[in-house]
């Protein structure tokens, strides 16, 4: 008996320390920030939209992040006709597949998608898109850190430049690209959060109308307490 | 303003004389007499219902946009996962309608575990009441075969995956194993079929018996009255009048008192909705916002929270028995784990009801097997190790021994009188 109690009270402790840990870097938040929103979006519809379609997601719903409808049509619509309309992309699923080994997922819930015991998606995200790294053996000679074999290329190689794989397992960076490191760092942080965003884009309005709810919940509770007490008065 | 009352009276009269209203209002509410010491464990029946409630009114609205289809769209994302989405974005609240139906599911398991609980604290399926937790155990078992065929629709990686290897289960079985399988999933593998399937089982055929379900436990427990946490029958002492003294008309105390507990409980409900919708990967599995793909088996198959101490029992069976393979005495073993709640009423042997007067031996017990229920639930989450696979073996025999040996250590126990009459704390 005593070697069962103990063995349930620190089977927790056992149980865990198994399977291999996952070091995500903290991506920025940036959900209250429309000029880095504005920048993500633009980013994601220059780089992702051609491989990548957000078919859950109309553009007329970037009225969220602070668009309009004719911001929307003439910086932002390359995919489609009205700003109605999903981002959907031209590329046959068929042909992705043969080209890069499988088809690109769609991106819309992504962010939710990723999220784990390690981070949140927006977490592996951000780690993901900065972790690519020079790799011969691949057949697109790139490898990346949180995803192993990866069948995407560094599609934002131009803006980071090349890193490469140390023997200590740390990434170097050995070609300079147009941006900085601290401005590359920068531009993935407001993609992600545009990512995050598109995960969820009623996110921000939920946190508001759950404030509302609960200080109305908080009033009733008053009165139904109130009633409950007056009724219960003459109970002993 | 006694006319508006005579034309009130005489339409109620108009309606007793064809229908029992009035009587059925005070059988069941005005005149029902509970008794006037329940507690803080006494919130969650009417919980439940609130739950049932909610599922029901918010199901509704999501079938009028969900499409059971397993096709892929034009995207390539599966028609049933994009209707998710869509429900998600395009449909005006339709966000707060999915979350409200997606938390409610955590939500009436957590809500009937706790009246379960109650149940097992104060004796509440001793005799009388033997039938009331026999139709409360078969509510359970139906809402879990709702939850389980709910949980497929959204059409996520863990959805299809949980209900592959679910349904492989029965595949165990000896001889008819391999066909039943194909019978309930329509198919060979998870597909359209089984989805489709699935959803008919989910907003018809379960929630019509659960409606009747609910319906016999409550008529059952108004016929012989409620227990409360003395364990004591109010009946015994009765006045004049025969009223049981300790008893109070449920209404209007006990619904005054509900909505207190509603609110409550709407609170939490609203900030899990509003704050923390995927409660960390518990409510809503973050690998299942990926689409289902039969190509892709995930690395790690975890059900959902709520069956995660009947799945570690089932893990934890690895000796094959009598020639047959040891999936199948898991797949026993989890079934007997459900079911043997439902003997309780045969299995306790105490003189008294309520934990209030029982003795170390039982209290002892019921620890064991609430923190066994516990790591068994935790460990269903987790990947198997040796390590783990052990703990749950321990567990998974304290969890049986609870109940087996129940007739010995609930009759040897060293128990305290039972009061006459209520007590209030």
């Amino acid at each position: 008996m005593k070697k069962f109690l103990s063995a349930i009270l620190f089977a927790p402790l056992l149980a865990f320390g198994a399977g291999v840990e996952l070091h995500l870097d903290r991506a920025p938040d940036k959900a209250n920030d429309m000029a880095a929103l504005q920048n993500g979006a633009k980013i994601f519809v220059n780089y992702c939209l051609n491989c990548h379609s957000a078919s859950y997601m109309r553009y007329n719903r970037l009225k969220d992040i602070g668009l309009n409808d004719v911001q929307i049509k003439d910086n932002l619509l390359f995919t489609a006709e009205k700003v109605g309309e999903p981002m959907k992309i031209a590329m046959q699923r068929a042909d992705a597949k043969v080209w890069f080994g499988a088809a690109p997922p769609d991106l819309t819930v992504i962010a939710r998608a990723r999220a784990s015991e390690f981070g949140s998606g927006a977490d592996w995200l951000y780690t993901y898109l900065r972790g690519f790294y020079r790799d011969d053996k691949r057949p697109t000679g790139w490898n990346n850190v949180v995803f192993e074999n990866v069948g995407m290329p560094h599609v934002l190689w131009e803006l980071q430049g090349e890193q490469v794989m140390g023997a200590d397992h740390k990434l170097m960076l050995t070609k300079p690209g147009k941006l900085k490191p601290q401005e590359f760092d920068a531009a993935v942080g407001d993609l992600v959060g545009f990512l995050k965003y598109m995960g969820e884009p009623m996110a921000e309005f939920r946190k508001q109308l759950g404030v509302i709810v609960l200080i109305f919940l908080a009033v009733v509770f008053v009165f139904a307490y109130a009633l409950k007490r007056e009724y219960w008065k003459d109970v002993h | 303003m006694s006319k508006v009352n005579a034309i009130l009276q005489g339409t109620l009269n108009w309606v007793d004389e064809r229908f029992p209203l009035t009587s059925n209002w005070k059988a069941h509410l005005s005149e029902y007499y509970a008794p006037k010491n329940f507690n803080f464990w006494y919130f969650f029946g009417s919980l439940a219902m609130l739950v049932l409630v909610i599922q029901i009114v918010t199901g509704i609205f999501l079938t009028m946009h969900f499409k059971p289809d397993a096709s892929l769209n034009a995207s390539g994302v599966p028609v049933a996962f994009a209707s998710v989405e869509y429900i998600m974005r395009d449909v005006p609240w339709g966000w707060l309608i999915r979350y409200m139906h997606s938390t409610g599911a955590s939500a009436f398991f957590i809500v009937v575990y706790m009246h379960m609980f109650r149940g097992m604290l104060y004796g509440s399926y001793r005799k009388p009441r033997e039938l009331i937790w026999i139709f409360g155990m078969v509510i359970f078992l139906c809402l879990m075969a709702e939850a389980f065929f709910g949980y497929l629709l959204p059409w996520g990686q863990m959805s299809f995956w949980g209900a592959q290897v679910i349904v492989n289960l029965f595949s165990a079985i000896p001889l008819i194993g391999p066909d039943l399988s194909i019978w309930l999933r329509g198919d060979y593998v998870v597909g359209d079929a089984t989805l489709n399937r699935f959803f008919a089982f989910h907003v018809i055929a379960v929630p019509l018996v659960l409606l009747g379900l609910v319906a016999a436990h409550i008529l059952a427990l108004h016929e012989v009255g409620s227990n409360n946490p003395d364990g004591v029958e109010i009946k015994k002492k009765k006045d004049a009048n025969g009223i049981p003294l300790d008893g109070i008309p449920f209404h209007p105390y006990y619904s005054v008192k509900d909505i207190v507990g509603v609110v409550v409980f709407l609170m939490v409900f609203s900030v899990i909705v509003f704050f923390m919708p995927e409660f960390g990967g518990y409510f809503l599995e973050y690998n299942n916002f990926f689409p289902a793909d039969p190509l892709v088996t995930p690395p790690h198959i975890a059900p959902v929270w709520y069956f995660t101490p009947y799945y570690s029992i089932l893990r934890a069976v690895t000796y094959p028995l009598f020639g047959i393979d040891a999936k199948f005495w898991g797949v026993v073993a989890m079934g007997a784990s459900t079911l043997i709640i439902a003997l309780l009423p045969w299995l306790d042997r105490s003189p008294v009801k309520s934990i209030r007067y029982r003795g170390p031996l039982y209290k002892g017990f019921l620890a064991a097997f609430i923190v066994s229920f516990f790591i068994l639930g935790y460990l269903g989450m987790l990947g198997p190790t040796p390590m783990r696979t052990l703990v749950a073996q321990i567990c998974s025999v304290i969890y049986f021994a609870f109940f087996l040996l129940m007739p010995i250590y609930s009759s040897l126990d060293k128990c305290q009188p039972e009061p006459d009459r209520v007590t209030s704390k």
